[in-house]
């Protein structure tokens, strides 16, 4: 299974980035191999508006079922339930850390925005 | 002639110049109050509202079963509106500006229109004062095709003064634009220093005629003033920290029906007004 995670970093060792549509990389990670893509996410770090809702639609393009983040607002989650994408809200440690223990079933699926919108 | 009534800072006495302006003029005028976001004219001048209407934002409005989900709109929309996902297509109503691009692009005349409520706009009037303002829709984010609207009912026979919101931002600048003077409401602190020299800069952008109100003219420093002498900005009214008129104002009275002799200063500004937006 492919894992979303926004990171601070480039690696498995990096920091989860809290921000979703505005997180400095996303992570996607297959569960089995742990083998990685890093995905720059500059482009949508200095959209005027709808960071969240684009990145939502990269990682769907990239094939992501579940994504792992620290805080998802209003309109990345209608994005993300519209092509299923399920997310673990409130995720903080290492990206390898948080694919372990969402393997292991340690984080619950959301089933809402856990922040307001932006403007 | 339309003079509106601007500050940077909020809270220096915009509604209060505006508002004793008007009714000291009395008559052949009207008031836009334009800060949509917490319109608060009506307060001290408590119209009768003869009008209200609901004021719409269009927006698209997608039929899937003509959608081949070529993601053309989704392409022209800056502001990530529309999005398409595969076989999946989202439209976000509080995210459109209603530029209309994706309905014009699309190729199989998939995107109609249908509209989101921006607000509302009430009409009325008080002793001859004609009163038109706009009240945003809460959680609505976007509020310059609102203040366009409540623009809309300028009446070119008629004194028009606006009630800008406070800023310098888009809204600002919406209900200020192609007005024939910008009276700018200030205190003489360091904060309304600040924002005054960032609406002077904006005024002085958008070329119009413009001049000072200093309030509460008693407290803080002297440096609105050296400031208002540097740049050539000429003080055309100064009104104290009173209490009288501090007490009047927490009563929703105006500072002209409490203290009848402000009335003649009130005409005065607006007789040097008159002579400078010429």
């Amino acid at each position: 299974m492919k894992i979303a995670v926004t990171s601070a970093g480039t690696d498995l060792d990096s920091q989860i980035d809290p921000r979703f549509g505005r997180a400095a990389n996303i992570i996607i990670v297959d569960s089995e191999t742990f083998e990685f893509e890093v995905l720059d996410n500059k482009e949508n770090i200095n959209a005027l508006k709808g960071a969240g809702i684009s990145a939502a639609s990269m990682i769907s393009r990239k094939g992501a079922e579940v994504l792992l983040t620290g805080f998802c607002g209003p309109n990345a989650f209608k994005t993300l339930k519209a092509v299923k994408i399920g997310v673990a809200n409130d995720v903080s440690g290492t990206i390898r850390d948080a694919v372990k223990a969402y393997m292991e079933g340690k984080f619950a699926l959301a089933d809402a925005p856990n922040t307001e919108g932006q403007w | 002639m339309i003079i509106s009534v601007a500050s940077g800072k909020g809270g220096t006495g915009k509604t209060t110049i505006a508002t004793n302006l008007a009714v000291s003029v009395g008559k052949d005028v009207q008031i836009l109050d334009c800060d949509v976001e917490e319109p608060n004219a009506h307060l001290f001048l408590n119209p009768s509202i003869i009008e209200t209407e609901k004021v719409m934002a269009p927006i698209p409005e997608v039929d899937e079963t003509k959608c081949t989900y070529c993601g053309k709109c989704a392409d022209i929309c800056r502001f990530r509106a529309i999005i398409v996902l595969g076989e999946t297509i989202l439209t976000f109503a509080e995210m459109c500006h209603s530029c209309g691009g994706c309905m014009k692009v699309c190729p199989e005349g998939a995107i109609s229109e249908t509209g989101r409520e921006l607000g509302i706009v009430e009409r009325g009037n008080r002793n001859g004062v004609g009163f038109v303002h706009g009240r945003l829709r809460v959680g609505e984010a976007m509020s310059p095709p609102l203040i366009r609207k409540v623009r809309s009912f300028t009446n070119p026979e008629l004194l028009t003064i606006i009630d800008a919101p406070p800023g310098t931002s888009c809204p600002v600048i919406t209900s200020m634009k192609n007005s024939d003077f910008v009276l700018l409401v200030t205190e003489p602190t360091p904060f309304g220093l600040n924002d005054l020299m960032l609406a002077v800069e904006a005024v002085r952008i958008l070329k119009m005629p413009h001049g000072l109100v200093i309030n509460r003219s008693d407290i803080g420093d002297g440096q609105v003033k050296e400031y208002a002498a540097k740049k050539n900005i000429p003080v055309l009214m100064e009104i104290p920290f009173s209490r009288k008129i501090a007490e009047a104002y927490s009563r929703g009275q105006l500072i002209v029906d409490a203290m009848p002799e402000w009335r003649d200063k009130f005409l005065g500004l607006y007789h040097r007004i008159k002579e400078l937006a010429n």
